[in-house]
């Protein structure tokens, strides 16, 4: 009865709880970094059927957002413009180009132009577009500089976390209403201290984390 | 060895990818329920949000006329919708709603958006799509030919777009509330009158606050 075992195996509980810990340290780290909305939303940018340019309407142009998003401010929900939208310039700017010819298809035969939606929230969660703009929340918070990029792509999380964090310091995020849709707005002289939380007073912004604020 | 392996497979945080989101537990994320614009099966064209039946009457906040009379939008027919006198195609000569400083600010708002990008901030044509010489040239809005037309035809023009939509310009009548166009005709009228006022009138200001210019007349419309 002798050597049955050799005598590697004295040391093999040792190994496998090493083994065990590098793997599961592993797999902790691997979910950790990959399994939340900072891996899995941002840097979504799908290719669009038109090739249309932020960087050029909102950046350049000089655009408000709202001539096409006009249903922003009365809505849950912002539109994307209707091919007719883009036909009150494009049926004198560009009016043969290539790169606008779903346009024109969509407003001749009135079938939808088939856009990628890229910012989607979960069906449970109901964010108001309408709420947030009309009190002082900028679409620069939830879409990153919209206005500095020729193809959108998804900028911040969207996560849970994400909302809680601004509903919980919502005197930080808000801006005087007239510079919502201005996203490159800078706060000089508007301290969220002081005028931050006279706003949110003013506009009766009470950043609620109560769960049936966003789902019901 | 093995998180060069794994990076490699899936790359960083923030990486720009054309493949849509991963949803890891999917609980419910997506629901069999119509959201606006998005693909549905249902509906033969595939679309969710279909195009209003003929004879829809929209859920809509009605407008107050001057008269105290509640319009609403699907009296097409009503002055304050048609931008006519009742009963005929002549154009109403004044606004059918209250004009107040309040109603004059919405209207340069609301100019602002979706104007000023071809009229420009100052009325005069000269926009930002006007100045790209991309073949677009807007009405210049000090035009005796446009100030001399009736707030109706300029409500219609701003609704229907030029010469009954004839012309260039498309209507907006689509992007733009009933209320929002007649306050984007006052701010016209507003903008109009800053070239036409006479002296006498500007001494009337200068009584009012000797030696200043109100200097709301000389806020930039956007920063």
């Amino acid at each position: 009865m002798s050597n049955i075992f050799p005598k590697w195996t004295n040391r093999l509980p040792l190994l496998v709880l090493a083994g065990g810990l590098l793997l599961g340290g592993g797999v902790v780290t691997g979910v950790t970094y990959y399994f939340t909305p900072k891996y899995t939303n941002v840097g979504y940018q799908p290719l669009q059927p038109v090739s249309f340019s932020h960087k050029i309407h909102a950046g350049e142009l000089g655009m408000d957002c709202r001539y096409c998003h006009n249903g922003v401010e009365k809505s849950w929900f912002s539109n994307i413009p209707a091919a007719s939208t883009c036909m009150n310039c494009h049926s004198v700017v560009l009016k043969d180009d290539l790169r606008l010819a779903p346009i024109r298809e969509s407003h001749e035969k009135q079938t939808p132009v088939p856009w990628v939606q890229i910012h989607k929230t979960p069906d449970y969660v109901y964010f108001n577009h309408s709420v947030h703009v009309n009190r002082g929340i900028s679409c620069v918070h939830c879409h990153g500089k919209i206005n500095e990029m020729d193809e959108v792509r998804h900028e911040k999380t969207l996560s849970m976390a994400f909302c809680l964090d601004c509903h919980r310091t919502a005197h930080e995020k808000i801006r005087p209403l007239e510079q919502v849709y201005n996203l490159n707005w800078k706060s000089d002289g508007f301290t969220p201290e002081r005028e931050g939380r006279a706003l949110a007073g003013k506009l009766g912004v009470e950043g609620s984390t109560s769960c049936s604020v966003c789902h019901r | 060895m093995l998180t060069l392996l794994v990076v490699g497979l899936f790359g960083l945080r923030g990486s720009l990818s054309r493949k849509p989101p991963l949803e890891v537990f999917p609980d419910m994320d997506r629901q069999p329920k119509l959201r606006p614009m998005e693909p549905n099966r249902f509906f033969a064209n595939g679309i969710s949000s279909q195009p209003l039946v003929e004879g829809t009457v929209a859920r809509s906040k009605p407008v107050t006329d001057l008269a105290g009379q509640k319009v609403h939008p699907f009296q097409v027919d009503h002055p304050v919708n048609s931008g006519r006198v009742a009963g005929s195609t002549n154009y109403l000569e004044l606004t059918p709603l209250s004009v107040s400083r309040e109603v004059v600010a919405r209207g340069r708002e609301r100019y602002g958006i979706s104007c000023v990008p071809c009229h420009g901030d100052l009325g005069d044509g000269q926009g930002m799509v006007t100045r790209l010489g991309v073949g677009m040239a807007a009405a210049n809005l000090h035009d005796p030919t446009i100030v001399r037309m009736t707030d109706g035809q300029l409500y219609r023009t701003v609704s229907f777009g030029s010469k009954e939509g004839a012309g260039v310009m498309k209507g907006y009548a689509a992007n733009v509330d009933v209320a929002d166009r007649w306050a984007i005709v006052a701010y016209v009228r507003a903008l109009q009158s800053s070239k036409l006022a006479s002296l006498d009138e500007l001494k009337i200001h200068e009584a009012a606050k000797p030696g200043t210019v109100p200097a709301a007349l000389f806020q930039p419309l956007k920063n």
